[in-house]
């Protein structure tokens, strides 16, 4: 036990310099997956059929098939045909598409949610479609979105597990690097184990404290608390 | 089948190395435009063939992983919903705990560990792993389904002198089976992209398979989209299936 | 001199797939008259209200709002609708904004009004419904009756030319409707023109200047409440009445 404590000392800050990294992706990520996945909801209740078929073809693709397939793809893949990334920038990309076919159908139900009377109410003072949605339907459509969204966050802290197979080095790759160097996996992913423990935990606190401050009664919102 | 780089070993040293297939060089086919797309559908085409073998064990490991999930989910749904204290926290713990971890944190932890106490190869220390992470998230839909059959049901059970455990078992829990099916459908899912994270411990499941063939044909894309479609094509085809499924023994409270 | 009227409707048809819901529907409405539709459920009233403020076109036939053509195509629809004010039967208040930022959304971002105008006209269109107390509250702390009177704020808040009221009473429990038809009432008194889709007799007989009759999508009689009630023309009116005088014995002891 002392052992473990003693190692974890040493590894630890190596630990930390890869947790840094991993908490930038994950915020870099699921703002991409929100700036992609929000208009693509509205698309596919507001848009032409054409462009509603695709956003489908798109959403079935990124939730039909592993996130780490999509990562090769994006890292190893397109480079034959002309596209190549930085790890970074694969990590971004893929993450960020994942998440924003996630996010597309949250929001999708949630604007449903929100009913189509409003809507109406909306147009019927004068509004645009365009300005309804803006200052009636996603207010609230973001708003109940909330818990799901948080859920979003919270689990793309763990997507992010996976990019270190395309060598960058987050906690994961620490993880492995120190591994490698000082053959005691147990201990390490161990110790990786807490670490995400305590991340995922602070960050369904900190959601937990901004759904309350953004609540309005009568919108139901409800968090669920670990 | 060139075996790639990747070494596995079941022995003592159980170092695992991950080697970087990145591409040195593009296809040297003739670059006839007209030709390109039909050669694209050639070689995903040979990628697929290489592949396949890997669907067995992809398939294998899901389903083995999500018998034992399905296990674990009633046992630790059914100790969380009527459990005393103790149960309660125990699988409180385990659920919480499982559910914070990234699933290849699982693996890794479980690999080694079990590893260190039997010699047992990757497959089933993966298909364990898959099995134990998918358990918690089945031990929260269970959960939510036994919390969904009216209170009425147990009332009745117990009016008529059943235990409160035999109640549980006889009565509500087909009941909640029966609820939890739409999104015990959605997890066979998750968990069918989660076996492809068994890569990681050498298990010859598609992505290591697609990784071989992308690093002897120096074809990444053909190769990796091939894998990709396979899965497409799996998630859509057990889809079906569940719907089928859910549609004769759907209930509706 | 005749005024001209401020709305006509010309062969109004109403065609959802191969199911007609209006017929050859044409009528004309003076400034500041009431109109108040009734008859049996489903017979297009509802969708009426739908077609003149081109929430729902109509399939063929014309409106004109004060000698404007709106069914004119290449006509911008959010324009017209300003001054078309509607309520709804289900409200539909903007749930994520309270009382006040009902009444001042439309001000704000439809008329351009800045801040502080908008919610000076806003308190003012409050107090006209009775509701200046309540402003701060969000949609889910009132009642169903202010709900609505907040709907008719909201609407008002637009300063339109013509209200149509669908079934504003509908959704309402019985105590609830008369701070609603009070509101509807004054408004009558103070000159705005009305078209009001409603079940309550009391108030169209009390308020209407013509009560529109409508059964199978067209208008089958249009008279003036005195003459509407004491002796229908048509048959299908009779029969209507006389289904009516029987409930209307049990719900209300005159």
């Amino acid at each position: 036990m002392i052992e473990f404590f003693s190692f974890a000392r040493d590894v630890l800050p190596d630990l930390l310099a890869g947790v840094r990294l991993t908490i930038l992706i994950s915020i870099v990520a699921l703002v991409i997956g929100f700036v992609i996945g929000l208009p693509l909801a509205v698309l596919r209740i507001h848009g032409p059929v054409w462009v509603k078929r695709l956003i489908f073809a798109y959403l079935t693709l990124f939730r039909g098939t592993p996130l780490l397939v999509q990562l090769f793809v994006v890292y190893y893949g397109l480079p034959q045909l002309g596209i190549s990334f930085s790890r970074m920038t694969a990590a971004f990309i893929t993450l960020g598409m994942h998440s924003s076919a996630y996010q597309a159908e949250y929001f999708r139900g949630a604007i449903a949610a929100v009913g189509a009377g409003q809507m109406r109410a909306a147009r019927a003072i004068g509004m645009s479609r365009g300005r309804a949605l803006r200052h009636i339907i996603l207010p609230q459509a973001l708003r109940l979105a909330l818990p799901a969204w948080s859920n979003e966050m919270v689990s793309m802290i763990k997507y992010t597990a996976v990019i270190f197979l395309i060598a960058v080095p987050d906690l994961m790759g620490q993880a492995k690097m120190i591994s490698s160097r000082m053959f005691m996996p147990v201990q390490t992913y161990i110790l990786v184990a807490l670490i995400y423990l305590a991340l995922v935990g602070l960050a369904s606190l900190a959601l937990y404290v901004i759904d309350k401050k953004l609540s309005i009664p009568g919108l139901s919102i409800s968090v669920k608390t670990r | 089948m060139a075996r790639g780089w990747a070494i596995f070993s079941n022995q003592a040293d159980r170092t695992v190395i991950h080697h970087d297939a990145t591409p040195r060089r593009r296809s040297a086919w003739p670059a006839r435009r007209d030709k390109r797309a039909i050669l694209w559908w050639l070689l995903m085409l040979e990628a697929f063939r290489f592949i396949l073998p890997g669907l067995g064990i992809t398939v294998s490991v899901t389903l083995i992983a999500l018998g034992l999930g399905l296990a674990l989910g009633i046992v630790m749904g059914m100790c969380r919903a009527y459990g005393g204290m103790v149960l309660r926290s125990i699988a409180g713990v385990y659920s919480i705990l499982v559910r914070s971890l990234p699933v290849v944190v699982i693996i890794f932890i479980l690999f080694f560990v079990i590893a260190e106490m039997v010699d047992l190869s990757p497959f089933f220390s993966g298909a364990i792993a898959l099995g134990v992470a998918s358990g918690a998230y089945q031990c929260e839909i269970f959960r939510g389904a036994i919390h969904a059959v009216p209170n009425s049901q147990m009332v009745a059970a117990r009016a008529i002198g059943m235990s409160r455990f035999k109640a549980a078992t006889t009565i509500i829990l087909p009941q909640a089976v029966r609820l939890a099916l739409p999104a015990w459908a959605n997890e066979v899912t998750l968990v069918l992209k989660d076996s492809s994270l068994v890569y990681v411990i050498g298990v010859p499941e598609i992505m290591r398979r697609a990784q071989y063939v992308s690093a002897s044909t120096m074809e990444p894309f053909a190769a990796f989209g091939a894998a990709a479609l396979m899965y497409l094509l799996l998630t859509l085809l057990a889809g079906r299936l569940l719907e089928k499924i859910e549609a004769r023994m759907r209930l509706d409270i | 001199m005749t005024l001209s009227p401020i709305l006509r409707i010309e062969k109004l048809h109403k065609q959802f797939g191969s199911l007609t819901v209006l017929k050859d529907i044409s009528f004309t409405v003076q400034p500041s008259e009431v109109l108040v539709f009734v008859g049996p459920s489903g017979t297009g009233k509802s969708t009426l209200m739908q077609c003149l403020n081109l929430l729902a076109p109509p399939t063929s036939g014309k409106i004109w709002l004060e000698d404007q053509e709106i069914t004119a195509s290449g006509l911008n629809r959010n324009q017209v609708r300003r001054r078309i004010g509607m309520v709804f039967q289900e409200f539909n208040l903007f749930n994520h904004l309270t009382a006040l930022g009902n009444v001042m959304v439309g001000m704000r971002h439809v008329r351009g009004m800045p801040k502080d105008q908008a919610k000076k006209q806003a308190v003012m269109e409050l107090e006209r419904v009775g509701l200046a107390a309540h402003a701060a509250k969000y949609p889910s702390q009132l009642s169903g009756g202010q709900k609505q009177r907040v709907g008719i704020a909201r609407a008002l808040g637009m300063n339109p030319h013509v209200m149509l009221f669908d079934e504003p009473t509908s959704a309402l429990d019985p105590e609830l409707t008369g701070e609603v038809l009070a509101v509807m009432k004054q408004l009558a008194d103070d000159g705005m023109t009305m078209l009001v889709v409603t079940h309550e007799m009391g108030f169209a007989g009390e308020v209407a200047d013509r009560i529109m009759f409508m059964d199978g999508g067209a208008i089958v009689e249009q008279a003036a409440p005195a003459d509407f009630f004491r002796c229908p023309q048509t048959e299908r009116a009779r029969k209507f009445l006389s289904m009516l005088n029987q409930t209307e014995l049990i719900d209300r002891p005159s």
